[in-house]
């Protein structure tokens, strides 16, 4: 509990916390996003989702390879996850839309296993990432140090998040999108080709995951593994928010965020995935009790 | 022949098998042992994920929680644990001689056993209230926060593992262990065969077929989930307390709390063997073992990837299983007898 007092002796300290926390949080809300959006039309509950975000981090570090800015790289990632998330969909993930959901829950594992693997083969089990050359702002007499390339990631976040928002609002394939959402069976007869919105639904959230690691490796790290967490604080944030609540998954991601980077502090930062994990379980027993009451409320 | 003649003769064989392997196929003993491990793995988890319907990521835990108590009380019996693992289990000073060893391990496996069900109790009257995918997903979470924070316990070795007792040089431990996985594998399967045939496991299958129904029914539905994860777990509990043993060093994350893969197999055992059903675990676990074993042979370095394009390939493809395709295939001689389908009709179902 000496980082307790630490916090307390100075306060400081807080600010550069919740600072680090916010600017990751934006990342955690744009994946949640795309789990929302795939569990919320398709339901489906993605465990790839954080695969996604560590392929679309790989594929910032070809850009890079190349010589090009890694920024580039947010619209290569998402244009590559894009059509990977659409190949996925015609492959495997249409034979399990209306299927049990523990069917697709292991099926999405599965795909997520594959490619931990696959990216370990391929790039090697290193933890990477892509050096953005943006330098540090020192804020209160420089006890607070904020990077450049984090703040850029989270204005970025948040671009992407209300881009696709806007388009799902306005375009013809987000109305088609939301209809299906809302009942598939009525889209149909209305003329809308579920199959192929489903496949965008996908694609989107693939694409979505790609620009977030994209974001991730410039301002973070990747590595083959890194994809767990990502999935698990994707469900986190999408069950405290609910589906269909943009401003909810905003909330509980900077929240999360903010969460993870005092517990790392306060607990010591190899605890700091045990906290993830069991913040998930804690948060379901919220939800389960919550529930219980409502349902004790009917009786 | 009648079907319950099939089911016996079923069992006979594999008795046989299991009996004559020490004798047979001497060198594959520790393989043979792991393999009927694995059987009370599959077993285990259709206990609840096929007969119940709650689908768990994260039996490993009592797998784990069981391999580490027994080990540890291995250990404890005769030496203070903290300077055991603060040594690694190197040092000439942790000598076990042989009825210490066998009294350690005559007392871990219960102890690991009864450890794993406590857990079991004490988790499931939280986290047997979810249902469906939200009890799936937060399995799989404490599966893995059950790895990093066995990671990070010092008094059991922390991320450096823990290495079980060494046993004395006179006592061949493979043909041991065998003989104990093959015990407990055989008294898991009669254990659950007779359990299935109680009211409780119609009152379990009753929660998988409809659990609103069988609680406004007058089922205490919470209770029975309970009881089921805690049978279950005790039974993991022993297997993982006998699999650390056979592996002589536990590894938090890789051996105890493998949620990747242990925890993924034992679903996949299931699922691929027959889901719901006695005997598929069994034979699920059968086909897989020869599976993976060939590809951590044959595809070092990519075994995952083989493995996820497995799941994959089983989940969307093969659901129903071994044991359900033989059903749909010869309804004769595997499908459901008259009085199963009577039952089942009154059920409501069929």
């Amino acid at each position: 509990m000496d980082n307790l007092n630490l916090l307390f002796a100075a306060p400081i300290l807080n600010v550069q916390l919740l600072l680090d926390g916010l600017w990751i949080g934006a990342i955690f809300a744009l994946a949640a996003f795309g789990m929302a959006l795939v569990w919320g039309v398709m339901n489906i509950i993605n465990i790839a989702q954080g695969e996604f975000v560590m392929l679309g981090g790989y594929m910032t570090l070809l850009v890079v390879k190349a010589g090009l800015s890694p920024l580039l790289g947010i619209p290569f990632a998402a244009v590559v996850l894009f059509i990977l998330g659409w190949a996925l969909y015609r492959a495997v993930i249409w034979r399990i839309v209306d299927a049990d959901m523990f069917i697709s829950l292991l099926a999405t594992f599965g795909i997520s296993i594959m490619m931990q693997q696959l990216m370990n083969e391929v790039f090697g089990s290193d933890v990477r990432t892509a050096e953005s050359g943006l330098g540090m702002n020192y804020l209160f007499n420089n006890q607070v140090t904020v990077s450049q390339i984090k703040v850029l990631a989270f204005v970025l976040a948040f671009a992407i998040g209300m881009g696709l928002w806007l388009f799902l609002k306005k375009s013809r394939l987000g109305q088609a999108i939301r209809a299906t959402s809302q009942n598939p069976r009525a889209a149909r007869i209305l003329g809308i080709d579920t199959s192929r919105v489903y496949a965008a639904t996908y694609a989107i959230n693939a694409a979505l995951c790609g620009a977030a690691g994209a974001l991730v490796v410039m301002a973070y790290s990747i590595h083959p593994y890194v994809g767990l967490p990502y999935t698990v604080r994707s469900f986190m944030i999408v069950i405290m928010a609910g589906l269909g609540n943009l401003g909810g998954v905003i909330a509980a991601g900077l929240g999360l965020g903010a969460a993870e980077q005092f517990a790392g502090f306060l607990l010591g930062a190899e605890y700091q995935l045990a906290f993830v994990f069991l913040l998930l379980v804690a948060v379901l027993v919220w939800r389960q009790i919550n529930l219980a009451r409502k349902r004790q409320y009917l009786k | 022949m009648t079907r319950k003649s099939y089911h016996l003769l079923a069992m006979l064989a594999l008795a046989a098998i299991g009996l004559a392997a020490p004798w047979l196929l001497p060198s594959y003993l520790s393989q043979f042992s792991k393999l009927w491990l694995f059987i009370v793995l599959a077993l285990t988890w259709d206990l609840m994920g096929g007969q119940m319907g709650y689908n768990s990521f994260g039996n490993v835990v009592f797998f784990g929680i069981g391999m580490y108590a027994t080990a540890a009380t291995q250990v404890a019996l005769y030496y203070p644990l903290a300077a055991y693992t603060a040594a690694k289990g190197g040092g000439t000073e942790f000598i076990f001689n042989t009825s210490q060893f066998f009294t350690g391990l005559a007392a871990g496996l219960p102890v690991g056993g009864l450890a794993a069900a406590i857990a079991a109790l004490a988790l499931g009257l939280i986290i047997l209230g979810m249902r469906g995918h939200y009890f799936a997903i937060a399995t799989l979470g404490l599966a893995i926060a059950a790895g990093e924070l066995a990671a990070g316990w010092d008094l059991i070795g922390a991320g450096s593992g823990m290495v079980t007792p060494t046993p004395p040089d006179s006592i061949d431990t493979t043909v041991l262990f065998y003989y104990l996985s093959l015990a407990l594998a055989a008294l898991t399967f009669l254990f659950l065969a007779w359990l299935y045939s109680t009211r409780f496991g119609l009152a379990i299958n009753a929660i998988r077929d409809d659990e609103d129904k069988a609680e406004a029914m007058g089922h205490h539905t919470t209770r029975n989930k309970v009881v089921a994860w805690v049978i279950s777990a005790f039974f993991l509990g022993i297997a993982g307390g006998i699999f650390g043993n056979l592996s002589k060093f536990i590894d938090p994350i890789d051996v105890a709390f493998n949620g990747a893969e242990i925890g993924v197999w034992m679903i996949l055992m299931a699922i691929l063997g027959g889901k719901g059903t006695l005997w598929g675990p069994v034979i699920g676990a059968g086909v897989f073992y020869i599976m993976k074993e060939l590809f951590w042979t044959y595809l070092l370095g990519w075994q995952r990837v083989a493995l996820g394009l497995l799941i994959v390939i089983i989940v969307v493809f093969f659901p129903q299983g071994i044991v359900g395709w033989l059903k749909e295939r010869w309804p004769g001689r595997f499908g459901p007898t008259a009085e199963e389908m009577e039952a089942a009709d009154a059920k409501g179902e069929a």
